[in-house]
């Protein structure tokens, strides 16, 4: 039998330590935030993997469409020159 | 023993989590969702934490070659001094949170005294086990607002299981002959102390959750002197099959 | 989308897969890869949760404090595992409720492994060493799956997973190591899991109907055979290490081949189990449905003190 209303999904980023940023660790179902932060803290920490949590229901993410990729992300391919391989220097000069 | 008093006030401290562990353990494989399923079993594993801490002090205070798990598995049933309360069943996921919540209050305020034992060992226990309880209290309270002002089916199912569980309260404040004399050498907590507090966050939550304060003036006791329920047989006969059936092996 | 349209998507599909290209969610992707990877995600989270049970058996039995807080760490990864799985074959559009229903209407299957009893604490020890050892040889390949979100999923199972196996055998050199009794209590339970641990690796190669499309998407980096061979290689010595028995007269070692040659399995005995008349088949089944079911009120439950909680925040708020 199903339930007329499941818990939702949520995504669960986890901070491993002070310094690094948040990543996605994965998903769980909860009925609420609250309980979407309990439940991340059971399922996602239990190997000491976080000093922070956030979590925010999967139906508030926006996601680009992969169909895009060509104009979001190709052009940035060629700006070689936001790169500072791209300039010569003498290997004389330090520190640069 | 030279420290017969200590002994017995590690052991009925040590109880309570070994009962309401194999209790909460009893759940793991059975719970209402995976996510549920996942945090009981954390419960039940900081409980089994804690009564490896304090059997094994308690196994060096005996001194006698007694090993945690001959401390935790092969007494006889009026040799456990837990409360009545840690050892009710798992009826339904009602009092499974009941029980928990109405221990948690409880246990949450007496750790917090016990980190300031003048025993060093047990204030160190203590201060481990506080940030656990912390959040066992958490979990326990959530889920009691969540079932008792949840559906009307909640609400019932709730406010049956803490009707049923309240009469296991009031035994949490009572003291033993060990209990006493640990209290007079600052050594042990005056539970005695705690009560007020106690029924009053615990009426406060219910009141937010909805659900009826208990009017009833009878409680029942005699857990801590080793007088139980009948639930307390069969829970050992599980947690002892294997150290009776097989005695005298390392596993 | 015309069938040449669709066609050219496909052969550039492939090609990305052949590359060790990644495929991610929201990626075009053909019905039939779709459709295979919900059903072996699924299978292998159902596996995961109804393998929580034949454990689940004995944690309130536990001869000892630390192997008690160990094998519930343990049965709880597997729950965890469940659950990471379960979340990875949402991302292709199946709920989790959905894959609960397929199972508990026998529609989904699951490693028939679990349907065999756990009879004493041995078997313990037995299916953490030969049980998760098989899982382990199955499953470490799948890290590096096409899927990204089952990879993903994949690497996390391996990483907690590998205190399982540890766990299992170290119960069972302790039971060698011990008394009579413990010893013939460790023999019987290889006796009793031996063999299903063998099927659990698959039909052989010239039964299996999955093999080549899985290949080719790196479902399975080898066959059933030779993952076969590949266990019971590694397992042989293990077991004489620590002086018990395979029970298997015609195992033999082939230097030849070098590997171990082995009897004859009992696919009879594999088939039924799978077609759902193991030993405990019905049991397994009954113990999912029935916390599925007695967990509705309180999920219900959750989920109106969530609304309402929303609306009084809400409320506030004008």
């Amino acid at each position: 039998m199903m339930s007329v209303k499941n818990w939702p999904l949520w995504e669960i980023f986890v901070r491993s330590k002070n310094g690094l940023e948040h990543r996605h660790c994965g998903s769980l179902h909860a009925a609420d935030a609250d309980m979407a932060l309990e439940n991340a803290r059971d399922v996602y920490t239990r190997r000491n993997e976080g000093v922070s949590i956030w979590v925010v229901e999967s139906k508030h993410i926006t996601a680009s469409n992969p169909e895009n990729n060509g104009e979001l992300f190709e052009p940035a391919q060629d700006k070689v020159y936001r790169h500072p391989t791209f300039y010569d220097l003498p290997d004389e000069v330090k520190h640069m | 023993m030279k420290n017969q008093y200590l002994y017995n006030y590690i052991l009925g401290i040590a109880d309570n989590s070994l009962i309401l562990g194999q209790r909460m353990g009893e759940l793991c494989g059975h719970g209402p969702s995976l996510e549920t399923d996942i945090a009981c079993t954390n419960i039940s594993l900081d409980l089994f934490g804690q009564v490896r801490s304090y059997f094994q002090y308690a196994s060096k205070i005996a001194g006698d070659g007694r090993t945690e798990d001959d401390i935790a598995m092969l007494r006889k049933e009026r040799e456990y001094k837990n409360v009545l309360l840690a050892e009710q069943p798992n009826t339904n996921f009602a009092y499974t949170i009941g029980r928990q919540f109405l221990f948690d209050v409880y246990h949450l305020a007496f750790l917090k005294e016990l980190q300031k034992s003048t025993d060093l060992t047990l204030a160190a226990i203590a201060n481990k086990c506080v940030k656990e309880v912390s959040y066992h209290e958490r979990f326990s309270s959530d889920w009691v607002k969540r079932l008792g002002d949840g559906t009307e089916q909640s609400r019932q199912k709730m406010q049956e299981a803490i009707d049923d569980l309240w009469t296991y309260t009031d035994e949490l404040f009572h003291l033993t002959e060990s209990d006493k004399e640990m209290v007079s050498q600052g050594i042990g907590v005056d539970a005695t102390l705690l009560k007020d507090a106690y029924y009053n966050s615990v009426k406060e939550l219910l009141e937010e959750a909805t659900l009826h304060i208990p009017d009833s003036k009878y409680f029942q006791k005699g857990g801590k002197k080793g007088i139980h329920t009948e639930h307390l047989g069969y829970l050992l006969s599980d947690l002892q099959y294997m150290q009776r059936t097989y005695p005298n092996m390392e596993w | 989308m015309s069938e040449d349209q669709i066609k050219s998507l496909e052969k550039e599909f492939e090609a990305r897969i052949a590359r060790d290209e990644k495929i991610e969610p929201k990626d075009w992707m053909p019905e039939k890869y779709r459709e295979t990877h919900i059903r072996q995600m699924s299978q292998h989270a159902h596996s995961e949760i109804v393998g929580m049970l034949p454990e689940g058996n004995w944690i309130t039995r536990a001869p000892s404090l630390r192997r008690k807080v160990a094998l519930l760490a343990k049965v709880q990864d597997e729950a965890g595992h469940g659950l990471y799985l379960y979340s990875a074959t949402e991302t292709l559009g199946a709920s989790r409720e959905e894959l609960y229903d397929q199972l508990h209407t026998g529609k989904a299957k699951y490693s028939s492994i679990f349907n065999y009893p756990t009879l004493t604490w041995a078997d313990m020890g037995a299916i953490g060493w030969l049980v998760d050892g098989a899982a382990i040889i199955n499953q470490v390949p799948l890290c590096n799956t096409s899927y990204g979100p089952y990879a993903r999923a994949m690497i996390r199972v391996c990483k907690e997973e590998s205190f399982h196996q540890r766990q299992g055998f170290e119960i069972m050199l302790k039971l060698a190591n011990g008394t009579e009794e413990q010893k013939e209590m460790a023999q019987d339970a290889l006796n009793r899991w031996w063999w299903p641990s063998l099927m659990m690796l698959g039909p052989t190669d010239d039964k299996s109907v999955h093999t080549a499309q899985s290949m080719k998407w790196k479902l399975k980096r080898k066959t059933n055979d030779e993952l076969r061979q590949q266990f019971i290689d590694q397992t042989v010595p293990q077991a004489d290490l620590i002086g018990l028995t395979i029970p298997d007269p015609a195992l033999k070692w082939n230097e030849e081949r070098g590997s171990y040659d082995f009897g004859e399995i009992d696919w009879d005995e594999f088939w039924q189990v799978v077609k759902g008349h193991g030993p405990m088949n019905k049991e397994r089944m009954k113990a999912r449905v029935g916390a599925w079911e007695r967990g509705e009120w309180v999920r219900d439950a959750a989920m109106a003190y969530a609304e309402k909680a929303q609306n009084r925040k809400e409320k506030q708020a004008v």
